[in-house]
Formats: C-alpha cells, sequence, structure tokens
C-alpha cells in the first residue's frame, strides 16, 4: 500500500538530507563559505531550487540556506498502526530530496566528480543538462518530434529487453534519460547504460537516449532540466512553484519507468517527480497509487510485462504519440535521425561528391500519377546494389492534388532529408544536387532494398502533406546517364524556384502566417511570420507556414491577414494587432515587425540567437544559441535569453531566426544591418555570404570587418574602442531612443 | 419485554445500568420518563405573548387554527423556527465575539497570557480582509484583523466581511433572494423583532430572514470563530489521541474541561505541566495531572493538542458517574444544570467560570482573559485538592478508542499535495471518477431520546461503505471517536473500495474529525474550495454533499443547518420536525429552498431514510454534474490523451512578465 511508498521516501529523505548536509559541511570546511559554484551553462543556478524558491545558489554559504528550506520538508515515517497521513508528508519528502540532490551533485561538481566516468565501460555520462540543449531541442518539443520524455531507472532483466524497450522509445519519439543501477535477471548489479551499450546501441542527444548517471540521484538532472521550461517557455517567474507544477504537470509529458527492485531513494526520488506531475511506472511488484489529482491519472502504477510497459507508460501520462511508419524492415522514428554511419559501418553510399546524386520533387496531373509507385530504372540494378560501395541516384517525386500548388515542391522536397535519415540504419545529408546517402551493413543485413527508399518517400509525403498531396509515385534512376540528364532539367527548376523565391517580400503579399505550435509550452507567445521574417526557431519560414495551414487548416500556422498600415517602416498592420490580441491570451496588444525598440516581437524561448541593444554603442549584437562565452552587455546567451522567452516583449531585446540578419526587413525601422556593432565569430561565418551582400545594397561594404566579435571585445569597453577606431557607422546614426 | 438501549455507546451504557442500579438519575431517564410535548414538538404552539400559549391543532389546523391574535398555524410555526434561527446564531456569535475581543486584548498587549500561535494563519486571515500584513508588526496585524471583526457583530448596512468567501454563483444567489447578512447582531435582533407579537406574518418572508440570520452564523459567528481560534492557538494538524471514559485515569487528578470556548480550556492545558502544579498534584497523593474534554471544548483541545475526549453531550453526566472527576470545569452551551445534581453523589467539584454562565450547586471561578493563566492555575489546584475526596464510588469505566483528528481546512488542503501542490484537485478528481461518491458532514449533537450516538454510529458505517467520505464535528465526532471509527485502519476494514484507495492514498482515516461544531465553518470553506477548484459545481450549490445531523437537539443545530441549506447544501436532521405541523413550512425548508439555494432542510426520524435520502441527493447530484455514474468498486478517471494539438489547446493561463532582470524590470 502507498504508507510504504510513504515510509520509504520519507526514510530517504532524512538519508539524503543528512548526506548532503555531511558533504556540505566538508566542502565549506575545505573551501570556505563564499566558494562560488555555478553548474556548466546554465543561467538558473541550482535550476530546482531556483524555480521552486527564487533562491538563488551562488556559493557554499547558499547552498546552507537550501538545504535549510529542505530540512522544514522532512518529516517522521508513518507509524505501524493508528498513523497520521503521509501523503503531503511524502510529496515535501520528494521535494527535500531534489533539493539534497541537487546540493550534492553540486558538490560533486565541484569535486570534479561530476559527469561520472563509468568505471565499468568507461562511458562519460551527460552529467548536468545545460540550458542550450533546452533551446536547441524547442522546436522538437513543440511540432510532435518530441512529444514525450522518459526517465528509465535501474536496469532490464537483460540486454536484450533494455534495448527492446528503449527501441520501442525511440519509435514513439521519446527522449529517454538513463539513471540508477538494479540488479538483472542473474542478480549482476548493472544499468540500461551498460546492457544498451553492450547492444552497441547508439547513446546520445541525437538518438534520443541520454544516459544521465549510474546513481538514482543522476535523475535530478532530467528533473532540474525540465523544470526550467516553465521559466524558459512558459515564462513563470522563478519562486512561482505553483506555476512551475502546474506548467510541468500539464505540458511536460514525463514519466519515470523503474526497471528491477526498488529502493527508498528511488521512491524518495520519486515522490519528487510525483510533485512534477510526473508519474512512476515499475516493472515490479511494488505497491501502486491509483487516486488522480497530483498527477494527471495514476501516480505509480506497475506493469510486469516489458512488451507493454511503454504503452502502459502513455496511458498513465495520458501521453499520445502518434507516428507514421513506413513499410520497411528497420525502425524509423526522429531518434533514429541522429545516427552517424561510418565509413566500416556503410555498405553502399550515393551522391556526396562520389557519384551524381539528387533529389527533385515536381507537380503532375492526377491522372498522371499512379499512386504509392516506386519505379527502379537502370541497368543491372539488384547485382550493384548487393555489390554494396557506391551508385549513381536520381529521385525524382511526382506529386498531384487538388490543393497542391508550386510553391509547395519545395517544401515537399526538403522533408526528403528527414524521410531518409529517420531510418534506422539510412542516412542522409544536403538537398536538391548535393545530397549524400548512405545505407548501413546492418540496414542492409534487416532486408533494406532500394525500392524502400521509394516507399518511405511515398508513405511519408503522403503523412506530411495529407492535405494537399493526393497522389505520389517516385522513380528511382541509377545509370549515370540519366542521372546526369535529368540533374540538367532539375537545376533548372531550382533556379527558377530561388527566384520566384527572392522576389518574395512583405509587401508582395496581403497575408501573413502565424506560428502557434510553441504555444503547448510557450501560451502566450505567437510568431508571426512573412516572407521576409523567418519563424525565430529558424525552422519555419513563409512557404512553410503557407503550406503547412493547407495541409492542416486547424493546425498550428494560421493566416494573418495583414489589414490597414498603421505604420509602414516599423511594421505594424491593423490585421496583426488584432490577431495577437485574440491569440496570445491577452498578452500583447500590438506588434511592429521591423524594430526592436517598440513592441518587439515576443519569444517562446527557442530562438536560434539572441538580438540585443548596447546603448553606449548605439548598437546592437547578435549571439547564437550555443554560445557560452560573455557579451559585451554583461550578460551570457544563457541570462540573456531568460530576459527574452516566455512569451514577453522585451524592447531591446528579441529573439530570431538567423536568416533574419540578411533580410532586409532587419530591423528595418531601427536602420537595419548597419546597427550590429558586435556578432559571434560563428555567426559572422554562417552568414557571411548572404551578408557581404546585404552590405553592397546597404552601401557599406566593408561593414562585416567593422563588426567585432568575441576575439576582440567580450566588454564594453573594449568595443567601444574597436567600434571607434575602425570608424562603425553605428557611432554616426540616430540614437536608438 | 427486552430492554431499551439507552446509548448505543458500549461503556456509556454500562454507567447508565450502574447508575440506575444505584438510582442515580441520567437525562436518559428523564428523557423516558418525560414525553415531548406534541405541540411544541411540531411547532404548533405560540407563546409568543401572553395571550396564549396557543395550541394550533385539529382537524384541518394548516387551513383553519387560529390563535387569539389570528395567527395561522404556518406563521407560528415559521416564527417558532426564527427564533431556534436566531437564538443559535446568537450563541456561536457570542463565542465568536468573545475570541474577538480577546484577539483584540492580545493585539493590544492586554491579555498577556495569550499570544498569536499561527502568524501564517493571521496572514492568511488578512489577506482574505485586504489587510496589509507585509512589514508590519504581527500585533498591528492582529489587532486589525481583530477590529474587522468586531465591526461584524454591530455592522447596520453592507455585508459581513466573510461573505466573499463564498463563490460568486453562491453569492449571487443571496443578492437575488436578499439574503446577505449585514450585521450578525442586527439580523439577530430583527429576526427577535419580526417574531414579536404583531409583527411578521408570512411564513416566506420570515423563513428568507431566517436564512439570512443563519448566514450569519455560518459565514459570520462560526467562521470568525474558528479562524481567531486557529490565530491564537494554531490551525490543527493531525493528532493522534484517545476518546470515551478509559481516558479517566485512577492515579491523576482528572480534571475535565466541559463547554464551548477554548481559550481558558487552552490556558488549563497550558499551565497543566508547568513543575510547581505536577508537585501540587503529587504533595496531594495523584501522580500527575489529566486533562481530558467533554463536547465542543474537547474537540478545541484535542484538535490542537491531543487532549482525550470524554465524549460528547450525553457523557456529561456519566464522566461524573465514573467517580474519577475530580473536578469539571463549564462554560458555555449544552451544559446541563443536572451535572451538579450527580456531582452531589460523587466527589466532583463542577466549576463555572462564564460571567454569562452561572449553576445553582456549582462553584463559580470567574475566567478573565487578563489573568487567565492565574485563573487556570487556580482551578488546577481546586481540582487536586479535590483528589484525596475521591472514593471507589463510581462506574470505574476503562474503555477507550484511539483516533486520529485534526483536520482543518489547511491540513485538507496540504495532505492532498503537500506543501507545494496543496490543492483539493485529488478530492475534486476523486469524485468525478466515482471512487468518492460524495462527501457526507456528519455533525450535530447526540440526544439521549434515541440510543444515544447510535444513529451516528449505523450512519458513519454505512456511508462509508457506500464510499461517502465523511466531515464529522462537534458531538458527531465524539460518538465516531468514541466508536473507534475516526482511526485510517477503519478505512481498510469498513470503506467501499474507492473511498478505501482515497483513504490508503493519504493516509487518513474515513471519517476527517474537523473540531468543534462551531467549526462547521471549516466545512463551508471546503466545500468553497472544491467549487473553485473546478470540475464539479461551481457554487456550493449542486455538489453531490449533504449535511447530516441525525440526533440533534440544539438550536445551535438548527442554525447550522439552515445556513447550510441557504450556502447550497441539503441537510437532513433526526427526530421529529419542530415545524412537522406545517406543511407549508415543511414545503418552503425542503422544496422552495431547493429552488432557491439548492439546499434544503429536511427533518426524517427513520435512520434507514435519513442514509436514503443522502445516496439520493448525492447520486443526483451527481447526475446533474454529469458525472460517471456511482458504481461501487468501479471507478476511474476519463483518460484523454494528449496529441500535440490538444496540448496547444490547454487553457491560455500564462500571464505576461518582465522577464528575468529585464530591461522592463528596470523600467527602461
Amino acid at each position: 500500500m502507498s504508507k510504504i511508498i510513504a515510509s520509504a521516501a520519507i526514510r530517504a529523505a532524512n538519508t539524503l538530507f543528512n548526506r548532503a548536509e555531511e558533504m556540505l559541511e566538508k566542502a565549506i570546511a575545505e573551501k570556505g563559505k563564499e566558494f562560488v559554484f555555478e553548474f556548466p551553462d546554465t543561467a538558473f543556478y541550482l535550476p530546482q531550487i531556483y524555480a521552486m524558491t527564487a533562491f538563488p545558489v551562488k556559493t557554499l554559504a547558499d547552498m546552507k540556506v537550501a538545504l535549510e528550506m529542505a530540512r522544514e520538508m522532512l518529516h517522521d515515517e508513518p507509524e505501524e498502526k493508528l498513523w497520521k497521513p503521509y501523503l503531503g508528508e511524502a510529496l515535501d519528502s520528494g521535494m527535500a530530496t531534489l533539493f539534497a540532490e541537487e546540493i550534492i551533485l553540486a558538490l560533486r561538481y565541484i569535486d570534479g566528480l561530476e559527469p561520472v566516468t563509468d568505471p565499468e565501460t568507461g562511458y562519460v555520462y551527460n552529467g548536468f543538462i545545460t540550458d542550450t540543449i533546452q533551446r536547441n531541442l524547442g522546436i522538437q518539443l513543440v511540432d510532435g518530434r518530441m512529444p514525450g520524455f522518459a526517465a528509465i531507472i535501474g536496469a532490464a532483466p537483460d540486454d536484450d529487453t533494455a534495448e527492446k524497450i528503449v527501441r520501442e522509445l525511440q519509435e514513439k519519439n521519446i527522449l529517454t534519460f538513463l539513471s540508477g543501477m538494479a540488479k538483472d535477471k542473474n542478480g549482476n548489479v548493472t544499468n540500461v547504460t551498460r546492457q544498451l551499450l553492450r547492444k552497441k546501441v547508439e547513446l546520445g542527444w541525437d538518438t534520443y537516449i541520454v544516459p544521465l548517471g549510474p546513481d538514482t540521484e543522476h535523475t535530478l538532472y532530467a528533473l532540474s532540466w525540465s523544470i526550467r521550461a516553465s521559466m524558459i517557455f512558459g515564462g513563470n517567474k522563478p519562486g512561482d512553484y505553483k506555476a512551475h507544477l502546474k506548467y510541468t504537470k500539464d505540458r511536460v509529458f514525463a514519466f519515470a519507468m523503474v526497471l528491477g527492485e526498488l529502493n527508498d531513494i528511488i521512491w524518495s526520488t520519486g515522490a519528487g517527480a510525483i510533485n512534477m506531475g510526473y508519474p512512476a511506472i515499475c516493472d515490479t511488484d511494488v505497491p501502486v497509487i491509483h487516486p488522480t489529482g497530483v498527477c494527471t491519472y495514476e501516480e505509480v502504477e506497475t506493469e510486469l510485462d516489458h512488451n507493454k510497459i511503454v504503452q502502459r507508460a502513455f496511458e498513465v501520462r495520458g501521453l499520445k504519440v502518434t507516428v507514421a511508419k513506413p513499410p520497411i524492415p528497420v525502425s524509423y522514428g526522429p531518434a533514429f535521425e541522429g545516427e552517424r554511419i561510418r565509413k566500416e559501418d556503410m555498405f553502399i553510399e550515393f551522391g556526396g561528391n562520389r557519384t551524381p546524386a539528387f533529389e527533385w520533387v515536381r507537380t503532375k496531373e492526377l491522372e498522371e500519377i499512379e499512386d504509392g509507385k516506386v519505379t527502379l530504372v537502370g541497368a543491372d540494378i539488384e547485382e550493384r546494389f548487393k555489390a554494396g560501395g557506391m551508385m549513381p541516384l536520381a529521385i525524382v517525386i511526382d506529386v498531384a492534388g487538388r490543393k497542391m500548388q508550386k510553391d509547395f515542391e519545395a517544401i515537399i522536397e526538403r522533408k526528403l532529408h528527414h524521410n531518409i535519415n529517420e531510418a534506422q540504419g539510412l542516412w542522409h545529408m544536403g538537398q536538391r544536387d548535393i545530397v549524400w546517402m548512405r545505407i548501413s551493413n546492418q540496414a542492409y543485413k534487416d532486408g533494406i532494398t532500394l525500392e524502400h527508399i521509394g516507399v518511405i518517400h511515398n508513405t511519408m509525403t503522403h503523412n506530411r502533406f495529407k492535405e494537399i498531396v493526393d497522389k505520389i509515385q517516385t522513380t528511382l534512376y541509377f545509370d549515370e546517364k540519366d542521372v546526369l540528364e535529368l540533374q540538367d532539367q532539375a537545376r533548372a527548376v531550382y533556379k527558377e524556384r530561388d527566384h520566384r523565391l527572392a522576389g518574395l517580400t512583405d509587401e508582395s503579399v496581403d497575408t501573413y502566417y502565424s506560428c502557434l505550435l510553441c504555444q503547448s509550452f510557450a501560451p502566450s507567445h505567437v510568431c508571426v511570420i512573412s516572407p521576409e521574417r523567418v519563424g525565430l526557431c529558424g525552422a519555419y519560414n513563409w512557404l512553410d507556414t503557407k503550406a503547412a495551414f493547407q495541409i492542416d487548416p486547424t493546425g498550428g500556422n494560421q493566416p494573418i491577414k495583414k489589414g490597414e498600415v498603421l505604420d509602414e517602416k516599423e511594421g505594424r498592420w491593423a490585421g496583426v494587432d488584432e490577431y495577437l490580441k485574440a491569440n496570445s491570451a491577452g498578452a500583447i496588444e500590438s506588434l511592429n515587425l521591423y524594430t526592436i525598440m517598440d513592441n518587439p516581437m515576443t519569444s517562446c524561448g527557442c530562438f536560434e540567437c539572441i538580438v540585443a541593444i548596447i546603448p553606449e554603442a548605439n548598437g546592437i549584437m547578435l549571439v547564437q544559441r550555443g554560445h557560452t562565452g560573455m557579451t559585451p552587455v554583461g550578460m551570457k546567451f544563457s541570462t540573456l535569453a531568460g530576459t527574452v522567452g516566455g512569451g514577453t516583449q522585451n524592447p531591446g531585446f528579441m529573439g530570431i531566426g538567423v536568416n533574419f540578419i540578411t533580410s532586409k526587413k532587419f530591423l528595418f525601422a531601427d536602420g537595419g544591418i548597419k546597427r550590429i556593432v558586435w556578432m559571434t565569430k560563428n555567426l559572422k561565418e554562417r552568414i557571411a555570404e548572404d551578408f557581404k551582400q546585404r552590405c553592397e545594397e546597404e552601401g557599406v561594404p566593408d561593414l562585416l570587418d567593422k563588426i567585432a566579435d568575441e576575439t576582440i571585445a567580450e566588454d564594453s569597453e573594449k568595443l567601444m574602442e574597436y567600434l571607434t577606431n575602425a570608424g562603425h557607422p553605428a557611432l554616426e546614426m540616430d540614437p536608438m531612443f | 419485554m427486552s430492554k431499551v438501549i439507552k446509548s448505543a455507546g458500549e461503556s456509556a451504557e454500562e454507567i447508565i445500568e450502574w447508575g440506575e442500579s444505584r438510582d442515580i438519575e441520567t437525562c436518559f431517564e428523564r428523557a423516558e420518563k418525560l414525553k415531548q410535548c406534541p405541540i411544541g414538538e411540531t411547532g404548533a404552539c405560540c407563546k409568543v405573548c401572553h395571550m396564549g400559549p396557543c395550541r394550533l391543532i385539529g382537524k384541518n389546523a394548516e387551513e383553519e387554527a387560529r390563535g387569539v391574535c389570528g395567527a395561522t398555524l404556518p406563521t407560528v410555526a415559521a416564527r417558532n423556527m426564527l427564533r431556534m434561527i436566531a437564538a443559535g446564531t446568537a450563541a456561536h456569535s457570542d463565542h465568536a465575539r468573545d475570541m474577538a475581543m480577546t484577539l483584540l486584548a492580545v493585539a493590544e498587549g492586554e491579555a498577556k497570557d495569550f499570544r498569536i500561535t499561527d502568524v501564517k494563519k493571521l496572514y492568511r486571515v488578512a489577506g482574505i480582509l485586504e489587510i496589509e500584513f507585509e512589514g508590519r508588526p504581527v500585533n498591528d496585524v492582529a489587532k486589525d484583523v481583530a477590529t474587522m471583526f468586531i465591526e461584524d457583530f454591530g455592522r447596520q448596512k453592507g455585508e459581513i466581511n466573510y461573505c466573499k468567501r463564498a463563490p460568486k454563483k453562491t453569492r449571487e444567489r443571496w443578492e437575488k433572494w436578499g439574503i446577505t447578512p449585514r450585521g450578525i447582531d442586527r439580523e439577530v435582533v430583527e429576526a427577535l423583532h419580526r417574531t414579536n407579537i404583531g409583527v411578521d406574518h408570512e411564513p416566506d418572508h420570515l423563513l428568507t430572514h431566517g436564512l439570512k440570520v443563519a448566514l450569519a452564523d455560518g459565514w459570520g459567528g462560526c467562521m470568525i470563530s474558528t479562524d481567531i481560534t486557529d490565530i491564537l492557538f494554531g490551525t490543527p494538524k493531525p493528532i493522534k489521541a484517545e476518546a470515551s471514559f478509559g481516558i479517566f485515569k485512577e492515579d491523576e487528578v482528572n480534571l475535565i474541561v466541559h463547554g464551548h470556548e477554548p481559550t481558558l480550556a487552552e490556558m488549563i492545558v497550558d499551565v497543566s505541566s508547568e513543575p510547581e502544579l505536577v508537585e501540587y498534584s503529587k504533595s496531594k497523593g495523584a501522580k500527575g495531572i489529566n486533562i481530558g474534554g467533554m463536547c465542543c471544548t474537547a474537540n478545541e483541545v484535542l484538535m490542537r493538542h491531543g487532549i482525550p475526549t470524554a465524549g460528547g453531550f450525553t457523557n456529561q453526566e456519566l464522566g461524573i458517574m465514573t467517580g474519577l472527576i475530580d473536578a469539571m470545569t463549564v462554560d458555555v452551551q449544552c451544559i446541563m444544570p443536572a451535572i451538579a445534581e450527580v456531582s452531589k453523589k460523587f466527589h466532583t467539584k463542577v466549576i463555572t467560570t462564564s460571567e454569562k454562565a452561572k449553576m445553582p450547586g456549582a462553584v463559580h471561578v470567574q475566567y478573565d482573559e487578563h489573568r487567565a493563566k492565574e485563573v487556570a492555575r487556580e482551578i488546577i489546584r481546586m481540582a487536586c485538592d479535590n483528589y484525596p475526596n475521591r472514593t471507589t464510588e463510581g462506574s470505574h469505566i476503562s474503555r477507550k478508542a484511539p483516533l486520529i483528528g485534526g483536520f482543518s481546512h489547511e491540513y485538507i488542503e496540504y495532505m492532498q499535495g503537500g506543501k507545494w501542490r496543496a490543492s483539493f484537485r485529488p478530492l475534486n478528481d476523486a469524485i468525478m471518477a466515482g471512487r468518492i461518491r460524495g462527501v457526507v458532514g456528519l455533525a450535530g449533537c447526540d440526544n439521549p431520546r434515541v440510543a444515544s450516538t447510535g444513529i451516528h454510529k449505523f450512519l458513519a458505517v454505512e456511508l462509508i461503505k457506500n464510499d461517502v467520505l465523511i466531515c464529522s464535528t462537534g458531538c458527531g465526532s465524539a460518538a465516531c471517536a468514541t466508536a473507534g471509527y475516526l482511526t485510517p485502519e477503519m478505512a481498510l476494514e469498513h470503506a467501499g473500495p474507492g473511498l478505501r484507495e482515497v483513504c490508503e492514498a493519504i493516509g487518513i482515516p474515513p471519517i476527517l474529525h474537523l473540531g468543534a461544531c462551531v467549526d462547521n465553518s471549516r466545512i463551508l470553506t471546503i466545500v468553497s474550495a472544491m467549487a473553485h477548484e473546478g470540475g464539479l459545481s461551481d457554487e456550493i450549490g449542486g455538489m453531490p454533499a449533504v449535511g447530516i445531523a441525525p440526533e440533534w437537539m440544539s438550536e445551535k443545530a438548527i442554525a447550522i443547518g439552515c445556513y447550510f441549506a441557504a450556502s447550497g447544501v441539503p441537510c437532513i436532521f433526526g427526530g421529529e420536525s419542530p415545524v412537522g405541523a406545517s406543511k407549508e413550512v415543511t414545503k418552503i425548508m425542503t422544496e422552495v429552498w431547493m429552488e432557491r439555494y439548492r439546499g434544503a432542510l429536511h427533518f426524517e426520524p427513520d435512520p434507514e431514510k435519513m442514509l436514503a435520502l443522502a445516496l439520493d441527493y448525492i447520486d443526483k447530484a451527481r447526475e446533474n454534474l454529469k458525472l460517471r455514474k456511482y458504481e461501487p468498486g468501479k471507478f476511474g478517471a476519463e483518460r484523454v490523451l494528449m496529441d500535440m494539438a490538444a496540448r496547444r489547446e490547454i487553457e491560455k493561463t500564462a500571464a505576461a512578465h518582465a522577464g528575468v532582470g529585464g530591461i522592463n524590470e528596470s523600467g527602461n
């Protein structure tokens, strides 16, 4: 019964509290109270503690304060008979456990013990999860590619079962964290990480399998990461614990899967997770807690059958995952996108400057297409494929549909990369005539054929574009002559498309599109996407959203009639304002698309980079996600990001997609690219080509050289010195304020 | 002929028999001998003027009977009812007034023996009253709180402060029918005026004012008393205690605190462990001092300190008959004058303490909040002094039952989610899912006219068997406690499968002891919180919740029943109806009130029918709320699996904020 669970949680909270206290005393004795600590790349101090209490732990002395808060949550175990209620007490103990664990892990970082290197395998666990990873994953969290999170604690009865469960989670696009240890069926103490390593399963963020550490306590990394979503995307303030716990319960679809026997610390960490609305599903015969209300459904459930445990976990968390899987003999899903195929694992490859290869989507009439057909064209295809090595390849895809438009060809084409890459053992890179594709030895052994390439494209294109593609057929050409001949035709089409796209301006359309995908995480944020302003995550441009609306008229992308122009220079339209008022939960009244100074665009939290004003330089700076160094505004990216996300307008600060920098509308009302006084080297390199062209157009061909980067200045003083010497145009421009 | 069972409490029955064998008379025997006057019992007797008393009886009395002044039976019955409500309200509220005056005295530093024990609760209350509390001295806040509460008594216009704690829709009903109470005293005075000879004669008009008076009791007097008591002495949280006559100790000085007001009792409990007093008891040959409670004072000190209770109203004479009580202090309400009489046959000293209540045959020690501990010490010494007078005379019953009490609104909220996510969500969920069929407030007195405490016990067992969660108060709690029902084990052994799961998950007994009868106000705020939490009714009315007072006898119970009815809770009272003579009045209090306020006050003597009626109300409410039909053993939340699109539709609650150290925050 629940009392057993509560007792265990209450007991372990006391144990961990004492351990944390002991470790902390020792650390203070060695290093002194004022010793400063921060986890790598986070703006949220000790995030779990910070989110719950708003108390920023910066030093060992602060840890002592935080630990005292945990002490208040400790309780006595319920008695054998005539017990007092224990649920609230057990949940408090769970939270005390998370506080204690966070402090323990921080102290282990100080001692250089984190991230843990596995003594048995030499594998280096992930350790603390950075803010950057959360922002990187941003769009995947909301577009269905990463609908849920599993924290697997312990070990499966055997390696095969471990792989089976994790593969099933991968196929369902679930991001899986691994921690803890348990006995397998032979009584050996091990964990799922080691079991997967033995099965040679590729681990890491790219494959959705993230081993955090070998102790149960390492599960805290996943929890302290998930609660940051409430601050980053949810716009909830540190210390607003009710909002955080409601957010995690309603919007973060996480659950714990406990494999193997449970101990007090697992129960207690589990009680901490239950606070956040994350239930636990165990594969052993343990007590259950079924009444709902703390979690959405059950709090603790058992499922002894490993074939059913993933499905059961989904039901218990209330998680719906719809995956389309083409009929192919390998696993399929975004979790397999990140797999690499090294040369020695490769069976055959196409393109990549080794053979001619390209991909091309064409619009045809309905009657011209035999739906679902895959045609292979070439001599001795079968034998050549069996021999392995390399082959030329042209993939020509014909689509037809009543709602199909020429503009959508490029969008469908861009998805071909994902179509192939999501298949386990298939790897894809590039697009158009710069593609590179590999099939692994294992996939070949599993029965992948050339025809399957067509099957994948047919199935997935139907699936992704069901409202606009009524019929599809794929033709694969393998003879170099055919490939080169068709490539010329395709190149002509690519060129024509690019030309048309270049002519697409904000003025040339009467409808923009919204992107509300992130509202599942950032409820008040609305992206407004115009032809000249890409979504801040970089994933959606105007054409994408237009197509998405066609595909799903009630989906996350909705048309916005621009309506009357209210301010041409700043980019304000009556229709846009009206739309925002209605769709931002009342948070936003008005938007100016072309300025950072007055009602700028809000951000969900997964922006590619941040624009921030540097008042003394009369200009702005640009820093991309993942840059960990200091910037001239005196804040790192992670801290800056805290001021920008959560669906609020913050004049002077804005999240944008990288491609927007080279748009003619970039800060148009503020003076455009000439305002850029600092940007990271990484960004400079990424946008160099287009940026130079824009500089020409603006009549400042040498602008890029006048813009400082981190190698030149990381503080305001040095920056000003550089700008003055370089004669940066921003210094001469009208004041920004 | 088989013997008539007088009390359903095993120990009580033994003492009664023991007493009978020695010709010691108790309320049980008197109830047997003294039949109720059938005219007064049903509300047909009018004695508001000296042209009467008039008996409105006979064939077609409803239509034809008239008093000397011409008053009809419905008028008389309604008038009698209104007077009962007014008296009950006056009792609770005068108790509350004393609490408010004490709080003021404490805040002003005049009652040095008291302190603000629960500052958090003070702030919570201040928050509700919209009194600034951050950064202010605690006593200043307490003074403002006390002053605002005191204003509730004498207010002439406007509304009682706490009305705003009720759900909006409930308040709209009060507004619509004109029953939002203005000031507590004003409503009581008006009730007495209206029922004076020759004033208000329309039954519905009289009863509508009755509800206004009752609301002044529930959302005024009772709620004020509960909150101030929590502020002064601590908000209860679960605590272990014992109940029944076995709590008296053979070798210690037994001092019993009986009555309703907690202030003196708190002081007695506080000083009873002082070494000098313990020594004093030893100097008299005792091993120490044992404080026990009785009636609602017992509930107050049990909820906060785990002081054991000797039981409810009908146990007061029986307690003395154990021969073990050295002194019994009494203050106000439900004190039988018979205890002074019965105490003469034993050594027990009965001590009256309230300036409002004296009793022939008792010693009077005047309680004064300015020298509270001094008075408490004096009383304890008197009890010690009396210890050597104890003889072997007495029934010496030693049976007792353990219990878990201490369920305040605040703890009930906490127990459902801990410090961080305390809420009523799990309770609402459990009701929606059919794990819990509904909630019953099982309260009110125990009564020697039935097998005392028997109907409480019957209903308690049957209701939990039917997956109904019980909140108990007052002597209802004492009845369940002495029967051993207030234990978590009770859930495992007797609750239906759904309720058992909930009790197991939280670790609670299936019957939650909420405190004294004045603490029925906790039920009001709990049901309001349930309405606010969502998923059930958005007002108090329409909840699958019923109030039952199966053995009521006090006018206070009538006031309570009426404030529940006016707030939207149907109530079922035991015994013959005090308005039973009039069909019209009965109809107003059931059908008409149900229509207007979604509450009612029924009188039903048959325990089986009470149960059926309660379950019927609950099931109908479930049906109206479109909740899944209750089926024992079959429950579960409707599982909605969420895809991404569904998640985007989640209620858009996030409000804009300035960001962390963002430019907005610095005002640029």
